[in-house]
């Protein structure tokens, strides 16, 4: 095909050329950016998180009266231990995704600990049957021990009383790189020292307390029941959660009625925590179909217009031999440069406005394949949109040109 | 003539009602978009107290005791949360006009009716001058007094939602209040009050938007009774969390009211004094000070998410595509009716008049895309009411909002308009009428 033409008659129409150029090149660059940022919540969203999330039930207890604390809160866990279904029963400080977050900060020797770059971790404490009430995945070293839980008191502080520790393996990996992180230690403050025992597979923390990245920094530590951490988790099979989180609820109302019982599934909290995320990945995605649908009718309606205006041209040209493939392919060239040229500067566009994001908002460079992946896109969505008045140019009969003028 | 042009530019629509449709139909959405975001925006970066917020301080200095982080980095992650000692210090030097300090405690209700079930309320511990510092005002009683702070008195100030949920609505001025376990004398019931965004608990762990408070108790008083607050950020290991009053732990924010905005300067010279005077007794390390107004503390704490700030820019980007969009619609229409415009031409119509002609016609359609758009906005922000946001319940569309439609509909068709109607005011009108 001769393209030399195409250009002949683009240059008779500059500005319908321009405009259709331009639509297309702004289209780029907002879908870029906008297929960018969904990609990036959607990760986000599905964050590895290695619990039993489908088998988790929370029941949060406030109000507990400190003086019949240390009779109350065994209880509690007791009367929850009795359910029918129930696997395992803890009580927590706070819960992943919970927003409530208790974090410190740490370094692996006492003279680090005032370091700029220390890093902030998030402080899990459980009670004796956490790791199964949670389901954490043990991946080198060991759980706590009885004595290791029956021996740690909460106290007066914030930390426990405990000497060891078990780290998610991201944490390891930041604190100890390259190397095992078994037997080492972590240190908070000049005074607290722990030693890690166990790696397990990264959990999220209840907030993202600085960066995707250290959305898994979290340590865990046993405590004997406590008044202050008052959360319960317990685990069940999935099919039985429901239930529980029911059953749970009513026995802890009964057994102290002064207090303020609330429960939810994992997934409630989960779905609580991304609901923002959620609704601006569909915020964003509805742009993006309508941007498309507009850019798509903008083609249509120029094309269209183009067509009727050229009828005699078209008419002259099947009268001195072009078949209609020749007429389909030539609008259908038109658009396909057209379009190369609006995703050029839509790749240009699309490039600076991400810089922009970059110094402005907690935004990432934009990977390089998103350009080839929306400038096939656009290719595509032209070659559709152009298709209906190609058709109709195709199907000008030969005699307009005798007819007309 | 504008009435004759109006009539033009009907039957112009008429003739190509599909195109016409598919211009309105782009421009209403890109306004229906950006309108939206607008407001929401709007909604969320808003003065909280508008008639008094360039009076309105936030003193902040930096506790830590080591390099740790910079200040300015630490004011910009802390703002005015601040020990208890120092808080304390500033209440005491009364060098405002107003000024009070606070935290937030989510508080145990516990309703005299048999039967009714105890429950959990968002709180605020705070100091007397909190209520006229911040405009809340009383439907029935009022604050309590310094003295009241001092004696750790057990007064509360309940808000009028919950005044209407345990008394039905009623003055309630002198009953007893079971909250955390202690009793609590009722002085005052507020008004509806809950400035948005809610600043002053924007660095106290609380939620940046939403309802407001429903009990307000003397700091002191709730202290005593051990209360629990949202937020303790400690500095230094093995912490008492028993005695918070003297802990090295930042968990109390404090407030100004100044008489002139002007008098800042003379506040920022005292704040620079006192941290200089308790970096000699030891107690402090760090000589920076700042003192941002309502508003810049705003700016500070970037209380505006992210994300609304992101879908605004995008919408607007969304309208750039639908004016180009309809830019190019309306140019392809008015190049089809060259002939048209060359025997007005001929008949005598002037450059102008064409011109006219057709700015007019762009302007129907702007008009038409405006309320087109209105319903847009109207969807999305029906659609906002019902996300899990903290700020959803508050997004309606107001009559600024309202007019701003119309203005930007009409300043974006006329824009699209002018390339088309100067296209068409060029047209030579000797070749048009030989073809025809």
């Amino acid at each position: 095909m001769d393209i030399q033409p195409i250009f002949a008659a683009l240059r008779k129409h500059k500005i319908p050329a321009a405009l259709i150029v331009l639509e297309i090149a702004l289209a780029c660059a907002v879908l870029c950016n906008a297929v960018f940022m969904i990609g990036q919540r959607v990760s986000e969203i599905h964050i590895q998180n290695a619990i039993d999330e489908s088998g988790i039930v929370d029941i949060g207890v406030q109000g507990i009266n400190p003086d019949a604390a240390n009779a109350d809160i065994p209880a509690y866990l007791a009367a929850l231990r009795e359910i029918p279904g129930v696997t395992a029963v803890t009580e927590i400080n706070m819960m992943p995704l919970g927003n409530n977050s208790w974090n410190t900060n740490v370094a692996t020797s006492p003279a680090d600990v005032t370091s700029k770059d220390s890093p902030n971790v998030a402080e899990y404490m459980f009670t004796k049957g956490g790791p199964e009430a949670l389901g954490l995945h043990l991946l080198q070293g060991r759980l706590f021990n009885d004595d290791e839980y029956a021996d740690s008191k909460l106290g007066d502080s914030y930390m426990p009383s405990t000497h060891v520790v078990i780290v998610t393996q991201s944490l390891a990996m930041r604190l100890w790189p390259g190397q095992s992180a078994l037997g080492k230690q972590i240190w908070q403050g000049k005074k607290n020292m722990y030693t890690v025992i166990g790696i397990v597979a990264d959990v999220l923390r209840p907030d993202r307390n600085g960066g995707i990245a250290q959305f898994h920094w979290s340590m865990f530590f046993p405590v004997s029941p406590a008044l202050g951490i008052q959360e319960f988790v317990v685990r069940s099979a999935p099919r039985d959660r429901d239930r529980i989180l029911r059953d749970g609820v009513q026995k802890l109302e009964a057994l102290s009625p002064s207090v303020v019982v609330k429960g939810q599934t994992f997934s409630d909290i989960r779905d609580k925590y991304f609901a923002n995320t959620r609704s601006m990945v569909w915020m964003l995605v509805l742009v993006c179909v309508v941007m498309l649908a507009v850019t798509a009718f903008g083609i249509v309606g120029l094309t269209s217009f183009w067509v009727g205006q050229r009828r005699r041209q078209i008419g002259i040209r099947r009268a001195v031999g072009a078949t209609r493939a020749h007429i389909m392919q030539y609008f259908q060239t038109e658009n396909f440069l057209l379009s190369s040229a609006g995703v050029a500067i839509g790749m240009i566009l699309a490039f600076g406005i991400n810089l922009y994001l970059m110094q402005h908002y907690q935004t990432t460079r934009l990977p390089w394949y998103y350009l080839p992946v929306s400038a096939i896109a656009l290719w595509i969505l032209g070659q559709l949109a152009v298709l209906g008045p190609a058709l109709r140019a195709a199907n000008v009969p030969p005699v307009v040109a005798t007819r007309e003028g | 003539m504008f009435g004759y042009y109006l009539d033009l530019a009907l039957r112009s629509f008429k003739r190509n009602r599909v195109l016409t449709a598919l211009m309105v139909l782009a421009l209403g959405l890109g306004i229906g978009a950006s309108i939206t975001t607008l407001t929401v925006l709007k909604l969320l970066s808003g003065d909280p107290l508008p008639q008094k917020s360039a009076r309105i301080f936030a003193p902040e200095i930096d506790p830590l005791p080591t390099e740790n982080t910079a200040p300015e980095k630490l004011f910009a992650r802390w703002g005015n949360l601040m020990t208890y000692t120092d808080a304390m210090n500033l209440l005491h030097a009364r060098k405002g006009e107003r000024q009070a300090v606070m935290a937030l405690a989510s508080s145990k209700i516990t309703p005299q009716t048999p039967g009714q079930h105890s429950f959990f309320s968002d709180g605020v511990v705070t100091t007397s001058d909190f209520f006229s510092m911040f405009d809340a005002g009383f439907q029935y009683g009022s604050g309590w007094s310094v003295q009241d702070d001092e004696n750790r008195a057990h007064v509360v100030v309940i808000a009028g939602f919950l005044n209407d949920k345990l008394f039905g609505g009623a003055n309630s001025v002198g009953k007893i209040l079971r909250i955390n376990d202690h009793d609590y004398r009722i002085v005052g019931v507020l008004k509806p009050w809950a400035p948005q965004p809610r600043f002053y608990a924007v660095s106290l762990g609380g939620h940046g938007y939403g309802n407001g408070d429903a009990v307000f108790l003397p700091l002191q008083s709730a202290l005593a009774d051990k209360v629990n607050t949202q937020t303790v950020n400690c500095f230094e290991p093995d912490v008492d969390i028993n005695h918070l009053e003297t802990a090295p732990c930042a968990w109390v924010s404090t407030w100004v009211e100044l008489a002139h905005a002007s008098d800042a300067g003379a506040y920022r010279t005292f704040l620079s004094n006192y941290v200089a005077q308790q970096i000699s007794l030891g107690r402090l390390h760090h000589p920076e000070v700042a003192l941002p107004d309502l508003m810049q503390y705003l700016a500070q704490q970037q209380v505006v998410p992210e994300d609304a700030r992101l879908q605004t820019g995008l919408a607007f980007g969304f309208l750039l595509i639908c004016i180009v969009n309809t830019v190019g619609l309306l140019l392809a229409k008015c190049l089809r009716r060259s002939r048209e415009i060359g025997v007005r031409r001929a008949l005598g119509a002037t450059r102008a008049a064409v011109f006219a002609q057709f700015m007019v016609e762009s302007g129907m359609v702007g008009i038409a895309g405006g309320v087109l758009g209105l319903v847009f906005a109207e969807l999305g922000l029906w659609a906002i009411r019902h996300q899990p946001a903290e700020y959803a319940g508050l997004a309606h569309l107001d009559i600024s909002m309202f007019i701003a439609t119309f203005v930007i509909a009409l300043v974006a068709s006329l824009i699209a308009g002018l390339l088309p109607a100067w296209r068409a005011c060029v047209v030579a009108p000797a070749p048009q009428l030989k073809s025809v």
